[in-house]
């Protein structure tokens, strides 16, 4: 139960405390790049959570397992990299086969998640901080809905912003940046939930 | 393909194509790491390192590397010059390595690396690859120390070195605050501040950009009409 319970509370801290997008930086560019409409950030959102979570699963063995007792852990940058990268291709046959819809408006995007900085940054941050299974797991979790979540709020908001009049030189990324700059501001306020 | 002298080349990623303020690629480590100067700095160098090195060997292996595998090819050419990098930082400077933390190792995937890779080092010599790489590595470390700059003198009132770069000797040079006053704004030191500081440039370089285009149309109109009453005036 304590087990449980810490588990939950780890998922709690990556999606709201610590967001990924709004605190840690991760995965600004299809942040920017693709929350312009909803049903598709939403479709990448659920993609990269996937991608996250069966990294974290492929990556954190493969560092204990076979990168330490082979005495080449410093190696674990491009072994992940390639990791990803395949996954990534794995996700984006399923996508086409099951829902092609979905495959044609991500389009471009589904290739750019092996470079979202948040798949990376998580599976990375897991064994640099020397972190156990379980504790990864919830953290890939927490951070990738964090992500979704981030990425739907956005998505909305940004569909209001494109009927506003919006001072010329603001058009386009820097009011984004600003809207992103005040969820920051609201997302700082959640943090006393978790103390 | 249009000649380009060496000059263009080298200046093009600076102003014309800055990575980060016109083509908005590479976003993550400017937020993140532009907190201090000193932070900025460093992140700047080591990216300026792994640009050149990737994009000189990827010219170089250009006609090596088939086009059906060149970007998982690329990306592993550019994750090995970045363990490099990484490990010297560890060994020389644990404080930098420390502070940057997981955005060394991501620097492997900021899409400026892959895209000089792809777009510009795969088709061109190996020193315009040289020089594109120093130009586009400059242009983004110039941008990521006009946010720090920003950043720090609001978010913090001061300057401070020394910290991350333990051999500088430890000074810090008040600029917002000093005996009885404190003018700085801490939030700017918080991801909010990020944001509001990133977007602002980006609105300012919109403004100039705007302002010089409008002065190009306002000049050929003139021009335009002079001619015309010219026409006319003959008639």
């Amino acid at each position: 139960m304590n087990y449980f319970i810490s588990f939950l509370l780890a998922i709690v801290t990556g999606m709201l405390i610590d967001n990924v997008v709004l605190s840690r930086f991760y995965g600004i560019c299809p942040f920017l790049g693709v929350s312009k409409r909803v049903q598709s950030s939403v479709g990448m959102g659920i993609a990269v959570t996937f991608v996250i979570v069966l990294a974290t699963c492929v990556c954190w063995p493969l560092y204990t397992y076979i990168l330490v007792p082979a005495g080449i852990p410093f190696m674990d940058t491009v072994a992940y990299i390639l990791v990803i990268a395949s996954l990534v291709q794995f996700v984006a046959l399923i996508i086409k086969k099951y829902s092609p819809t979905l495959y044609r408006n991500l389009g471009i995007y589904l290739p750019l998640i092996t470079t979202n900085c948040a798949v990376l940054g998580v599976v990375q941050g897991n064994t640099d901080q020397a972190m156990e299974f379980l504790p990864s797991l919830a953290n890939a979790i927490g951070t990738s809905l964090g992500f979704l979540l981030v990425i739907f709020i956005f998505a909305c908001v940004r569909n209001r912003l494109d009927a506003m009049n919006v001072p010329k030189a603001l058009k386009g990324t820097p009011i984004a940046l600003i809207t992103a700059a005040l969820m920051s501001l609201a997302f700082m306020g959640l943090m006393g939930i978790v103390g | 393909m249009e000649k380009v002298s060496k000059k263009d080349n080298f200046l093009k990623g600076i102003w014309k194509e800055n990575p980060l303020f016109v083509t908005v690629l590479g976003t993550c480590p400017a937020l993140a790491t532009t907190k201090t100067i000193e932070a900025a700095i460093g992140m700047g160098v080591l990216f300026i390192i792994v640009l050149i090195c990737s994009n000189v060997l990827v010219s170089l292996l250009r006609k090596l590397i088939p086009e059906e595998i060149r970007t998982p090819a690329y990306i592993v050419i550019i994750a090995s010059f970045v363990t490099v990098v990484k490990m010297f930082t560890n060994a020389f400077l644990p404080e930098l390595y420390s502070t940057l933390g997981v955005f060394i190792s991501l620097i492997v995937v900021n899409c400026i690396v892959l895209g000089r890779a792809e777009s510009y080092a795969s088709n061109h010599g190996v020193f315009d690859s040289f020089l594109d790489a120093l130009g586009m590595g400059i242009g983004y470390m110039i941008a990521l120390l006009s946010i720090s700059l920003i950043r720090e003198v609001i978010g913090t009132g001061a300057i401070t070195f020394g910290k991350i770069f333990t051999f500088l000797p430890a000074l810090s040079l008040p600029i917002l605050k000093g005996s009885g006053f404190d003018y700085s704004i801490s939030i700017f030191a918080t991801p909010v501040g990020a944001f509001i500081v990133f977007g602002l440039i980006l609105a300012t370089i919109a403004f100039i950009e705007n302002r010089r285009k409008e002065k190009a149309e306002f000049k050929t109109r003139m021009l335009k009409n002079s001619s015309q009453a010219q026409m006319e005036d003959k008639k």
